[in-house]
C-alpha cells in the first residue's frame, strides 16, 4: 500500500466514522439515542483514566473524583448560586483541574499500591464529604432539577441534540488524548511506565512528568463529569463513590489499556451490560464484581486483545 | 584544574551494615579511572551514591566542582553524568531507535511538548541514527529492543549513555556475560571515547579493565584500600592482599 | 463533661474497631502486597452472619468467633483459589480483591435485605458504669478492653512465636525469607485468615455499636486505608496508633464539625504523607 494509499484509507475511515455517528440518531429510536450519550460520558471518563492506567503506569481507583467535582461544582454553581452554565463549566472544569493538581501533589508521594490507596482514600473523603455537607450538596438527596446547558442557543433537552453534542465533546476529547499520547512528553511518560529508574539517569523528571499527566487526566474526568451532569440533570454523592472508579477501570481493562481506543471500547461494553444486565439482574454491583474478577483470571491483558488470542487459538491451532 | 568527580569522606550504612566507609575519591577530566573490588567492596552502592539512585548519609560528592549529594538522578544528568548499569534495563518493547531517542530527550527542551508529534522530530531520529552509527548498530534500528542479543544489548546502553553527550559517564560491568570477540569489540568503543567524556568504570574482568585504566581505586567492605596510578596499584601488596586475602 | 466522657469512649470504642480491621489489612499489605480491598466487606459479612448466628447462639462471643472461623474460611479460599493465581500481578490481585468486595456486598444485600440489622448488646453489659459522677456505656469500655487484648496478643504472636518470625522476616524482606527456607504460599494463607478472622469477628464485636446494614463496608474500607496509610504498611504498632488517631478525629469530627468530618479526617493523612510518605511507623515498600 502506497503513502496515498493509506492517506486515502485513512480519509475514508474517517469519513465513514462521521457519517455513521452522524447517521446514528435518525437511524434508531430515544432510548438508544440515549444510551449512545451515555457510551460517549462513560468513553471520555474512561479514556482520561487511561491517561493513568495505560501510559503512566498508575493505576487510580479514585478517577471518579473529578467526575464528581466537575458534577458538583457545576449542579452547586448553577442551582444554588444563580450562575449561568457559561460561567459555571469554566469554573467547574478549573476547580476540579485545581483538585487533581492537589490529589496529585499527595498521591505521588508514592507509587504502585500506595499510590493506589492514597488515591482510594481521596475520592472517599470526597464521596463522605458530599454525603455529610449537606448545606452544599443536599447529601443523600443529591442536587435535582438541575439543566442543561444551551450553547448557541441550542436546546440540548432533546435526545438528538444532547447526542450531537457529547458526540463532539468526546471526539475533541479523544483527539487531544491522542495528541498528547503521541508526543514528546507522551513518549517520555511511556518510557516512565516501564523503566523509571532509567528515565531517571536520562534526565527526565519522572516525578513532574506523572503530576503534569494525573493533572491533565484529572482535567478531562472533569470534562467527563460536565457531560455526566449535564445528561442527568442530577447528581448524587455516588458519583464519587468506589463503584464509579471501579466502572471507568473496568472498562480501561476490558478494552485494554495499551491504545487510546481501547477504553473507547471498553467504555461501550460496560454501559451496554450495565443496561441489558439492569434488565434481567437487579445486583449490578455483583455483576461488575464477578466480571472483574473473570477478565483479570483469564484475560488479563483486556478483552479485547484476550477475545483475540482466544479466537486465533480456537481457528489457528497450533501456534 | 576542577575535578570531573570529587568525593569527600562519604559514608552510606544500611540498617547498620556499613556499605560505604569514609570514601575519598578524585577523578580528573579526561580520565579513564577504574573501580576494583571482590563481591560486596560496595562498587555499585558507590555508583549509586554518585549517580543519585542513593543518597548517603554522609559526606560530599562534587560534579566538576558542583555539590550534588541532595541533588535528584536526573538533575546531575543535565550537569552531564550519565551511567550504565550491571543489570540492562532498557525498553525492550520499543525499537532501538526510540530508546535513543528517549536518551536523548532527557537532556532536551522538546521533552516537554505535549501536543506536537514525536514523529515531526527528524533531528532525533537523525541523531539517534548517528549514534548507533557510532556503535555500529545503525542497521537494527528499527528492531524492537528484546530481538537484539546481549552482546548487541550491551553496545546499545552504551550508545544510550553517549547520546546523552556526556561529561562523565560511569561504566557499572559493562563487560559482564560478553563473549570473547564482544569485549574486544565493546573495549575498541570505549577507547575510542574522545578525551572530553571522563570514564569510570567498575569491573570485574581484569584483562581488559586493566587495558583501559590510567587510575585505580580498589575498594574492600565500603573502604577505599588502594588508589594510585595503574602501575602504583598493579605493584601495591594489599592489592593482592584484597583479592586473596579471605 | 459529660459529652466529652461520651465522645472520648465513642473514640477509643471506634478506635478499638478499627485495630482489629486495619491490623489484619496491613498484615497482608505488609507480608503479601496486596491491598485487600476485600477487608471492608469481611467486617459487614462477619456483622450480618454474627446477627443471623445470635438467633441460634444468644452469646456475642462465641457467636464472634464462630463467625470469625467462618470469614476466615471464606477468605482461604479466595486466597488459595484466586489471589495465588495472579502472584506476581499485584494490580491484578488488587481489582479482583475489589470484585470480591462487590460480590460480597451484593450478596449480603440479597440474602439480608436493604434495611440495617441491630446486634444487641449482651445483656449483662446493658447497664451503664457509674465512676466518679460520670456515666460510662459499659460496651463500649469492654471494646476498647478487647482491642486492646488482641493487640498484646498479636504481639506476642510477633514477637515471640516463631509463625512472628516468619511473618517479620517476610516483611522486612521477601526474597530473603524465601532463600532461608520459609514456607511462603502457607504463610501467606496464614495471615490472609488471620486477617479476615480479625476482620469477620470484628464486625460481630461492632455489631451493638454500628450495627449490619448495607454500606458499611463501604463505610469501613476508606478509614482502614486512612489508619494504615497514617500508620504505615506492615507495622501493627502503626496500625494501634493509627486506629485509635482515626477513631478520635472522626468521632470528635463528626460531633463537632459533622458537615466537614470527612475533610477533618484528611488533614492528618496529608500531613504524615506530606512529611513521611511511608507512614508514621511504616517500612520502605518497594
Amino acid at each position: 500500500m502506497s503513502a496515498a494509499d493509506m492517506v486515502r484509507s485513512r480519509v475514508a475511515q474517517i469519513a465513514l466514522l462521521v457519517v455513521l455517528l452522524g447517521a446514528y440518531p435518525w437511524l434508531i429510536g430515544e432510548f438508544y439515542v440515549n444510551l449512545a450519550s451515555q457510551i460517549f460520558i462513560a468513553a471520555v471518563f474512561a479514556a482520561s483514566l487511561n491517561l493513568l492506567v495505560g501510559y503512566g503506569g498508575l493505576t487510580s481507583l479514585g478517577h471518579a473524583s473529578f467526575l464528581g467535582l466537575a458534577a458538583y461544582l457545576s449542579g452547586w454553581l448553577t442551582l444554588k448560586m444563580g450562575f449561568t452554565h457559561g460561567a459555571a463549566a469554566p469554573l467547574a472544569l478549573a476547580g476540579a483541574t485545581l483538585m487533581a493538581g492537589l490529589f496529585g501533589l499527595i498521591a505521588l508521594r508514592a507509587t504502585g499500591l500506595g499510590f493506589l490507596m492514597i488515591t482510594l482514600a481521596l475520592s472517599q473523603v470526597l464521596w463522605g464529604t458530599a454525603y455529610r455537607w449537606v448545606s452544599v450538596t443536599d447529601g443523600d438527596n443529591g442536587l435535582a432539577r438541575l439543566t442543561r446547558p444551551a450553547p448557541f442557543g441550542i436546546n440540548l433537552d432533546h435526545a438528538t441534540a444532547f447526542y450531537y453534542f457529547a458526540a463532539l465533546v468526546t471526539v475533541l476529547a479523544v483527539w487531544m488524548m491522542a495528541r498528547f499520547v503521541a508526543s514528546p512528553f507522551g513518549a517520555s511518560l511511556r518510557g516512565t511506565r516501564d523503566q523509571p529508574r532509567r528515565m531517571s539517569s536520562m534526565g527526565h523528571d519522572v516525578w513532574l512528568l506523572r503530576w503534569i499527566t494525573f493533572v491533565y487526566s484529572g482535567f478531562w474526568g472533569a470534562v467527563s463529569g460536565l457531560l455526566f451532569v449535564y445528561y442527568n440533570k442530577y447528581v448524587h454523592p455516588t458519583s464519587f463513590a468506589l463503584t464509579s472508579s471501579a466502572e471507568g477501570l473496568l472498562a480501561v481493562i476490558a478494552g485494554g489499556s495499551g491504545t487510546v481506543l481501547g477504553p473507547l471500547a471498553g467504555a461501550a461494553i460496560v454501559v451496554l451490560l450495565k443496561n441489558y444486565v439492569s434488565g434481567y439482574v437487579e445486583r449490578w454491583n455483583m455483576l461488575l464484581g464477578i466480571v472483574f474478577v473473570l477478565i483479570v483470571v483469564f484475560m488479563p491483558r483486556g478483552l479485547v486483545p484476550g477475545l483475540r488470542r482466544w479466537r486465533e487459538r480456537r481457528s489457528g491451532g497450533r501456534a | 584544574m576542577i575535578p570531573a568527580l570529587e568525593i569527600s569522606d562519604l559514608n552510606k550504612a544500611f540498617g547498620g551494615v556499613s556499605a560505604t566507609s569514609g570514601v575519598e575519591m578524585r577523578v580528573m577530566p579526561g580520565a579513564r579511572h577504574l573501580i576494583i573490588g571482590p563481591n560486596g567492596a560496595g562498587k555499585t552502592t558507590l555508583f549509586n551514591l554518585i549517580s543519585g539512585d542513593l543518597y548517603g548519609d554522609s559526606g560530599s560528592i562534587r560534579l566538576f566542582g558542583r555539590e550534588v549529594s541532595r541533588l535528584p538522578p536526573h538533575r546531575r544528568a543535565h550537569l552531564g553524568l550519565a551511567r550504565t548499569y550491571q543489570i540492562i534495563t532498557l525498553f525492550g518493547e520499543e525499537s532501538l531507535e526510540h530508546n535513543l531517542v528517549l536518551s536523548q530527550l532527557g537532556l532536551s527542551p522538546l521533552r516537554w511538548r505535549p501536543f506536537a508529534p514525536l514523529d515531526r522530530f527528524g533531528e532525533l531520529r537523525q541523531e539517534a541514527r548517528a549514534v548507533l552509527a557510532r556503535v555500529n548498530l545503525d542497521h537494527l534500528a528499527e528492531r524492537r529492543l528484546g530481538e537484539l542479543s546481549y552482546g548487541e544489548r550491551r553496545r546499545a546502553e552504551m550508545a544510550m549513555a553517549l547520546a546523552q553527550r556526556p561529561r562523565l559517564l560511569l561504566l557499572d560491568e559493562p563487560f559482564a556475560g560478553l563473549s570473547r570477540e564482544e569485549r574486544t569489540v565493546l573495549k575498541d568503543l570505549i577507547a575510542g571515547v574522545p578525551r572530553e567524556v571522563t570514564i569510570i568504570l567498575i569491573e570485574h574482568d581484569m584483562d581488559i579493565a586493566l587495558e583501559l585504566a590510567e587510575r585505580i581505586t580498589v575498594l574492600h567492605y565500603g573502604k577505599v584500600i588502594v588508589d594510585g596510578t595503574r602501575a602504583e596499584v598493579v605493584a601495591d601488596p594489599r592489592t593482592r592482599e584484597v583479592y586473596l586475602g579471605d | 463533661m459529660q459529652f466529652w466522657v461520651i465522645q472520648t469512649l465513642n473514640s477509643l470504642a471506634l478506635g478499638g474497631l478499627l485495630f482489629l480491621l486495619s491490623a489484619g489489612f496491613s498484615l497482608i499489605f505488609g507480608l503479601m502486597r496486596i491491598a485487600n480491598l476485600t477487608h471492608g466487606a469481611f467486617f459487614m459479612l462477619g456483622a450480618y452472619l454474627g446477627a443471623s448466628v445470635m438467633h441460634a447462639v444468644p452469646n456475642l462471643w462465641l457467636a464472634a468467633l464462630l463467625v470469625g472461623l467462618a470469614v476466615a474460611l471464606l477468605g482461604g479460599l479466595f486466597e488459595r483459589g484466586i489471589l495465588r493465581k495472579l502472584a506476581g500481578n499485584s494490580l491484578g490481585q488488587v481489582l479482583v480483591t475489589l470484585g470480591m468486595a462487590f460480590i460480597i456486598a451484593d450478596s449480603c444485600l440479597l440474602i439480608w435485605g436493604g434495611d440495617p440489622i441491630p446486634i444487641l448488646t449482651p445483656p449483662a453489659l446493658q447497664a451503664p458504669l457509674r465512676v466518679a459522677g460520670y456515666v460510662f456505656p459499659t460496651y463500649r469500655v469492654v471494646v476498647v478492653g478487647i482491642a486492646i487484648v488482641v493487640a498484646i496478643a498479636l504481639y506476642l504472636l510477633m514477637e515471640k512465636t516463631r509463625l512472628g518470625a516468619m511473618i517479620r522476616a517476610g516483611v522486612d524482606d521477601m526474597d530473603m525469607a524465601r532463600a532461608v527456607g520459609i514456607p511462603v504460599s502457607r504463610l501467606f494463607s496464614t495471615v490472609f485468615c488471620l486477617g479476615a478472622l480479625l476482620a469477620g469477628a470484628g464486625g460481630v464485636i461492632g455489631g451493638p455499636i454500628l450495627s449490619a446494614y448495607p454500606g458499611l463496608d463501604a463505610d469501613m474500607l476508606p478509614l482502614a486505608l486512612i489508619v494504615v496509610i497514617l500508620g504505615g504498611v506492615g507495622s501493627l504498632v502503626g496500625a494501634f496508633v493509627g486506629s485509635f488517631l482515626v477513631g478520635f478525629v472522626y468521632t470528635f469530627g463528626i460531633a463537632l464539625l459533622p458537615d466537614l468530618a470527612y475533610v477533618i479526617l484528611f488533614l492528618p493523612m496529608i500531613v504524615v504523607i506530606a512529611f513521611r510518605p511511608r507512614g508514621l511507623f511504616g517500612r520502605a515498600t518497594t
